[in-house]
Formats: C-alpha cells, structure tokens, sequence
C-alpha cells in the first residue's frame, strides 16, 4: 500500500503484516483516517485511553466480531483504559418486569460478553465505566500536552480544554485501534495550528450564564470550530478549582453535543489561554455576542419531544456528564434547601443523580452524612449512562427531564436549568 | 440536463444511484437506530430532526449531505449499518469529510466486504441543485454526475 504519511521502519513493517494480519488493518485504516486529514506522521500516545463503546447491545455485533478479531489475534491497549459507563442498573434505575426482559435477551444481552472483552483488551478495573474518567477519583487524568486516543465527545472537549491534553474527536473504535497501536495520526486539534480559535464568543450576560444554555449556544454557532471565550471569568472567575472544573465540563458537554466542539478557550482561564492568551485567535475569527436575549432565545428553541406535551413528568436524571465529587455536595444542598422551602422531606418524583462508580464510592465513604440526606431525600445515586438507558424504543416513551444539553440532545428528554429541575422534582409536576 | 460536480474521492469507487438528500447536518445514530434495532433490511431514517430524510430509505441510495453531526459512536453506526448491508451506496458531501463520518467509511472499506463509495468537497452548489430522486453517477476521481 502506498501511502502519504511517512511512516517510520516499524510502522511500515506493521502495514505489511509483520505483527499480522489483524494489526495490519488496524494500521492501515488509522494511516487512511489521518491521510483524510493531513496527517503527515503518526504521534505517540502518551496516556491512557477512554473508549466511547460501554454498551453491549446486541445490534453492534460487527463492532464486538472485531473486538473479538483483535483479542484473538492477541492485541490489547497498551495502557489500562477507561470506558463509558453501563447503561443499566436495576437497582437504582427501576425497570418493570417486560423492560427488564427486553433489555436482559435483546437490547443489551451481550453486556456481559462484551464486557469480558473490554477486560480482554485492557480495561482498567471493575470501575473504569464512567464518561467522566479524568476526575481525581477515577485517575485517568491526561497531564498538559499528552496525546490521547479517546472518543467520548464530553472528555475529549474537557480533556483538550481543561487539561491541555492533545485529542481529535475521534469515532469509536478509532479511539481503540490508536489505544492498541499506541499512535494517532497526527492532525487538526494534535496540532498547533488546528488549536487556534476561529471564534470569538463574547459573553455580555447580566448574570452567570447556566453552563448547559451557554455550551449550547457556543455549539450550535461554531459546530466544529474551535470558540475563544471572553467576559466568562467575570462569573466564575480565573481559579480552575473543583465548581469551576465543574462548570466547564457541563459546558463543555453542551458544546461537542449541540455542536460538535473538540476544543474551547476560556480567556484568562484555560491553560492555553492563559499561557498564550489571544495569540490563540485566528486571525479572521468571528465574533458571537452571547446576552441574556440570546441564552433565551437558545433555550426557547429546544422542541419538547414528548408525545403529550402536557404530561407529567415520571424521572429525572441530574448528571450527564456524570457529577463530580464537588457537584454531588452542591446537589444535596440545592435538594435540601428545596424540600425546605416546599415543605416537603422527600422529593415528588423518581429522581436520578448519575456520577463515576469511584466518586460515588468516595462521596459514600467520605461523607456518609450527606450520602445518607440524599437517600433519605428519596434520590437514587446511580453509574449508568442515562442517555444509554434512554436511547431505546422502550425509555424513549417515558417523560423525562434533565438539567443536562447532551441528554436533551439525543433523546426525547426534555430540558430544564437547575433551579426549574430542582423545583420540578421536588413539587412532583411541572 | 446533467449537471456535473467534482470532488474528492474519500473512498474511490464507481455507481449509479438514486439520491435522497439531507440539506442539514446528517445525525448518524439517530437516523439508523431505529432500523437497526429492529433489525429491518432497509434503513428507514428515524431522526426526528431531520425534515428532509425522517422516514426516508437510504438504503442502497446516494446520502448527499453536508456533514454528519451526533455522538461519536457515528462512525461505528455507519460501519455496522455496513455489515449489516443497510447502508447507503455513496455518501456525497457537499464539505470536507468530517472525522466520525470518515472514521465510518473507512472501518467499512477496511474491516467488512461491502464499502461506501465516498467524495466530499462538493461544494453548496451541489447541494442546492441535487434532489431526492435524482440519478447520480459516481466515477472513480471523485466526479459527481447529477442527471
């Protein structure tokens, strides 16, 4: 095979078989991926991967014959790797007995085989299932300028963004085919070129703009792009701590889900943005002014896609991206001081909080306490992907609502801020 | 009367096809979902969102599109929709290739029998001048022929 990347000795060897068939095509449709692009070279992979693929469901079969290729020809990542999280839990996401059935034999009746397989290939531990797998608790945490082979579209985004780590937006299983190589091509967001901004979004807001609206808006107007953002410090200031961490990674989410956004710049805030500041411009970049007429404007045009639109709401799931550590505190206390002023002791409907099996351990272990409030609010604390327990014929029926843009976006879920949530869930209705 | 466009072969290939067309973004898992958890033989597109191909079979026809948007998971969507033969015959986008939609096409040509015969580049004019119906020769250099 001729090809417009220069490959090294090794890499050539590799695409004429010499490590097998098998690695042969895995190479040779991460060089055609990367000359699609670009790409010049291969980069070396300098941390653990995060894969997108975390559900067994029966239909992705020619997913799991290659994953099950790769596994017989001996191959697996080259560093422990996280994964997306399950999408059941029966448990704490109660289904009913036809639900159960249909998801056990049909739906998702190759979970536990396709699970053994991710074991197979490298998987970190019974706790990797999480999207987001760069929180201290979980420990994939990439350093400032490592080279990633990850797909989740909510860590890449945090990952470019509020690390500095290098990833394109890659598919499934690229990302997995570049954890096992150990090498991506090297194009667009792995360069310094493909990280600079084409947009300015400035933010002229009264007040801190919800993270979930504000991701949205940058997303929808600059798609791929890459946005610069201004006026944001002003609300939540220039310390990446933990609410700020927060913050960014909800926005972050909005923005590769209503977008498709791979990497933003937070001015006086983001690594790059603080080491390099507007020199990350392009230099024909278009400007977005973002006010408080416009988040409405945003927020007013989500359709409701529930079948009555009238109906009653029947769950809610507070946590896509799952919650950090920081987040589960705040969302106890918000519950709290709702029920309080609804006086009322438990919450009005069946009411999910979504975070990493590892946060949840911590937040469980550490704080007993606030774990217990929860619970005894009537809130369930679950790891599944809500967007995977929605994303079937049978959930998609089900009025449910969410504070989160990316769960809205691919599912019949219906949007509301965390203070509307928050009062919805606690009164029962909307 | 033919009218003809040139673009890039992003997997070269050759055929003669009906288009359907999607002016907006093309969600990858949204539109095959449905079909393919049903398990049907055809790809009836299922993305609500998408005024121009919800409803629609794709299947065997030429997708002319700008871009694919959605999850990430969309190019593993489009090379299982590939090994399970309801996948459309050509993809033509009037941009450049996005990753996800590349991803897809190329684990198709690489890792199963069948492939998409691909070109982007195409350009808004194309997109503007083609119709769902239509017939469109495809040559191997990436030459689009819309009659």
């Amino acid at each position: 095979m001729e090809t417009k990347m220069i490959l090294t000795d090794e890499e050539k060897a590799i695409l004429n078989g010499e490590k097998g068939a098998t690695m042969a095509k895995v190479i040779k449709t991460l060089i055609l991926y990367g000359e699609t692009f670009g790409a010049k070279r291969f980069a070396r992979v300098t941390a653990p991967g995060h894969l997108v693929t975390s559900f067994g469901i029966s239909v992705l079969s020619p997913v799991f014959n290659i994953t099950q290729e790769l596994i017989d020809a001996g191959l697996k990542a080259e560093m422990p790797f996280t994964v997306d999280p399950r999408p059941i839990d029966y448990k704490n996401v109660k289904c009913n007995p036809i639900e159960k059935l249909i998801f056990n034999n049909f739906l998702y009746g190759m979970q536990d085989e396709y699970e053994l397989q991710l074991r197979q290939l490298g998987l970190k531990d019974k706790n990797a299932f999480t999207c987001a797998c760069y929180l201290d608790q979980v420990g994939n945490t990439p350093k400032k300028g490592d080279i990633l082979s990850w797909a989740e579209s909510s860590a890449v985004v945090y990952a470019n963004s509020v690390i500095g780590a290098r990833c394109n937006r890659n598919s499934g299983i690229i990302e997995l085919f570049g954890m096992i190589l150990g090498k991506v091509p090297e194009f667009d967001l792995l360069t310094d070129e493909g990280r600079k901004a084409k947009w300015i979004i400035e933010v002229r807001t009264t007040k801190k703009p919800e993270a979930q609206i504000l991701g949205s808006a940058i997303g929808l107007k600059v798609m791929e792009d890459v946005p610069y953002i201004k006026g944001l410090t002003d609300f939540i200031g220039t310390e990446l701590d933990d609410e700020t961490k927060s913050y960014l990674k909800d926005m972050g989410a909005a923005t590769a889900s209503n977008g498709a956004v791979g990497l933003y710049h937070v001015d006086g805030l983001t690594p790059e943005a603080v080491e390099m500041g507007e020199k990350l411009i392009n230099k024909d970049a278009k400007v977005y002014v973002i006010d408080d007429a416009e988040l409405e404007r945003v927020k007013a045009s989500y359709p409701v896609m529930w079948k009555d639109v009238n109906g009653k709401p029947e769950r809610c799931f507070i946590g896509c991206p799952h919650l950090t550590y920081a987040q589960l505190h705040q969302w106890t206390a918000k519950f709290e001081a709702e029920l309080k002023r609804q006086a009322k002791t438990k919450v009005g409907m069946k009411t999910i909080f979504t975070a990493a099996p590892d946060v949840v351990e911590e937040f469980k272990t550490k704080d007993k306490a606030t774990y217990d409030k929860l619970i005894k609010m009537g809130i369930k604390l679950t790891s599944i992907c809500p967007l995977m327990y929605m994303n079937n014929p049978l959930c998609g029926k089900k009025n449910v609502i969410t504070n989160s843009n990316k769960l809205r976006t691919y599912t019949t879920s219906r949007y509301f801020t965390d203070d509307e949530i928050c009062t919805i869930a606690v009164k029962g209705g909307i | 009367m033919a009218k003809e466009f040139k673009g890039r072969p992003v997997i070269a290939g050759e055929c003669t096809v009906e288009a359907v067309v999607s002016h907006g973004g093309f969600n990858t898992l949204a539109s095959f979902q449905k079909s393919a958890l049903a398990r049907k033989k055809e790809t009836i597109v299922s993305d609500q969102n998408n005024a121009d191909l919800f409803g629609k079979n794709i299947t065997g026809k030429a997708l002319c599109l700008p871009k694919t948007i959605g999850s990430t998971t969309g190019g593993m969507v489009i090379y299982t929709a590939t090994a399970l033969n309801i996948h459309p015959r050509a993809m033509l986008f009037s941009e450049p290739i996005d990753s996800l939609a590349a991803a897809g096409v190329i684990l198709a040509d690489v890792w199963t029998d069948d492939t998409i015969t691909t070109v982007d580049n195409l350009g808004q004019e194309f997109l503007d001048y083609v119709q769902d119906g239509m017939m469109i020769e495809v040559k191997m250099d990436g030459t689009v022929i819309v009659k």
